[in-house]
């Protein structure tokens, strides 16, 4: 059901655990839906200087959170908002109809994220 | 890999002596059993000897049984004939919030043709009240329709005490049998049963295939219109190698219940056991004692299960989960909510379902991977800190 891709991201996850001087947080996603995704975010002169995450979900969600920080590591913040899931879908080499809400959270968390540090910021 | 299968109540392997019974009818025998020359008679002499074989392990009468294309037809055919065939009496319906989708969905379905359901929770042991039950009777009331075992918690329901009640009433009781076939013994006089369905491919049988039992003298219409087959209560021509290898699962499942279960139920317990003796945050769903030999259910708090279930499979075993990411629905098990677990316990429900063919040594490979999997997904999970 899954590619290798999305296999290889869900059993060896790039970027888990958390990040003790983040500087932006995002937590998205509920028990009732299954999946829930929370980014930390280490921002240096407006560059993901570093990423993690740690996700409670489904075999598509952990990899789409594993896909989708390796993505935004390094970018600028422009960037990594402009990073869709239906980008971290084609680096996963797609995603089985019924998982693509499950890539939804990905982007959404990194979003979030930022969101957060630029709070932190102001 | 050497894989571990731990997803009997998703279905069973075909047993080879069931296959050999089959293949005749698959190949030389080909005749339509509604046919008056020899060859068409051969297929009716299977189907009846077929018939007989079911009827002894249920303990009814051949003329009682029906083959159907499985349990969702013979849930479908029960709620939605006895229903219509008692239009003129009442439109009420009794049925459980645990039942499995052919039955929850159907009676969901005549709820929009004017029949009036009620849907008893379970209580959080996954058992249903048999006072529940009497209360829910009114005079209207034309069918009650609980489940012999659930599917997903493996809890046996009372259904000898329910089929009491319905007949105290003279209410047509049916229940879906389909996960108890095999592992339990079923006897419809016991349990005052009108109608009960099985489904082949739970009990070593072909898949698409099942039967409906159904007490003579029940009011009933039938499902399938067309030809005389069934004794004109359910058309269409039969599969006779189904049908032949239904009968021979059936004769198969009948000769070592007890001696399977005692074996079984030992080899689950150990796995519960070991569960719950090196996992932290791990609960037991549905009643410890009331419940099928052959299912361990259990929540793993702070992980999803589907995440849990790939893990597993990576390791060659075979397993299930309520979660609603591993089902692809966007609701987790509705089994689970209505004993009351939370959404978060629901998504994080793994399935074991054993069978006779399960080994100690299975059991022991299980219990040595479990914890280091549940680990490695702890540590990332954001609900475990
Ligand atoms: C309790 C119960 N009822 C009905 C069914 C449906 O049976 P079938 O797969 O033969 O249609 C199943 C199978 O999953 C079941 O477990
Ligand atoms: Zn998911």
């Amino acid at each position: 059901m899954y590619s290798e891709k999305v296999m290889d991201h869900f059993s060896n996850p790039r970027n888990v655990g958390e990040l003790k001087d983040a500087n932006g947080i995002g937590t998205v996603g509920n028990a009732t839906c299954g999946d829930i995704m929370k980014v930390y975010l280490k921002v240096e002169n407006g560059i993901i200087q570093d990423v993690s995450f740690k996700t409670f979900g489904c075999g598509a969600a952990i990899a789409t959170s594993s896909m989708a920080t390796e993505m935004v590591k390094g970018k600028s913040l422009e960037e990594a908002l402009k990073v869709s899931n239906i980008a971290v879908m084609e680096a996963l080499d797609g995603l089985p109809p019924q998982k693509v809400h499950c890539s939804v959270l990905a982007e959404e968390a990194i979003h979030a994220a930022i969101e957060d540090y630029r709070k932190n910021q102001a | 890999m050497n894989r571990i299968y731990l997803d009997n109540a998703a279905t069973t392997p075909l047993s080879p002596e069931v296959l050999k019974a089959m293949m005749p009818f698959l190949m030389g025998h080909y005749g339509n059993a509604s046919s008056i020359h020899d060859t068409g008679r051969d297929a009716r002499r299977a189907i009846d000897e077929a018939r007989k074989q079911v009827a002894g392990f249920i303990g009814a009468k051949p003329n009682e049984v029906y083959f159907t294309s499985g349990g969702t037809e013979s849930d479908n055919w029960a709620l939605k004939g006895v229903a219509y065939a008692n239009r003129n009496k009442g439109n009420h319906i009794i049925t459980s919030a645990i039942e499995h989708p052919a039955v929850l969905e159907t009676a969901k379905w005549l709820e929009t043709q004017g029949f009036g359901v009620t849907y008893l929770p379970a209580g959080a042991n996954g058992i249903l009240s048999l006072e529940d039950v009497e209360k829910a009777i009114t005079n209207r009331t034309i069918l009650i329709s609980i489940m012999a075992a659930n599917n997903e918690i493996g809890t046996l329901q009372p259904v000898a005490a329910i089929g009491a009640l319905a007949r105290a009433h003279k209410i047509p009781f049916h229940t879906d049998a389909v996960q108890a076939a095999g592992a339990i013994r079923i006897d419809v006089n016991a349990w005052q049963a009108d109608l009960l369905s099985l489904s082949g491919h739970k009990f070593h049988g072909p898949k698409g295939m099942g039967v409906l039992y159904v007490r003579s003298g029940t009011r009933m219409m039938p499902l399938l219109h067309g030809g005389a087959q069934e004794r004109n209560r359910r058309a269409g021509t039969e599969n006779v190698a189904g049908i032949v290898g239904l009968g021979q699962a059936a004769q198969n499942a009948g000769m070592f219940i007890e001696e399977n279960a005692e074996k079984i139920t030992r080899l689950r317990n150990r796995l519960i056991d070991g569960i719950l003796s090196t996992i932290s945050h791990v609960r037991l769903n549905g009643d410890r004692g009331s419940r099928l030999p052959n299912n361990a259910n259990l929540s793993f708090r702070y992980i999803e299960g589907e995440a849990l279930l790939l893990h597993l499979d990576l390791n060659g075993i075979a397993a299930s989960s309520g979660s609603a990411c591993a089902s692809g629905s966007l609701e987790p098990s509705h089994v689970l909510l209505s004993i009351g677990l939370d959404a978060e316990d629901a998504h994080s429900s793994l399935r074991f379902t054993l069978s006779e063919a399960t080994t100690e040594d299975e059991i022991n490979t299980v219990l040595a991977l479990l914890p280091g999997i549940v680990d490695k997904l702890r540590a990332m999970s954001p609900l475990a800190s």
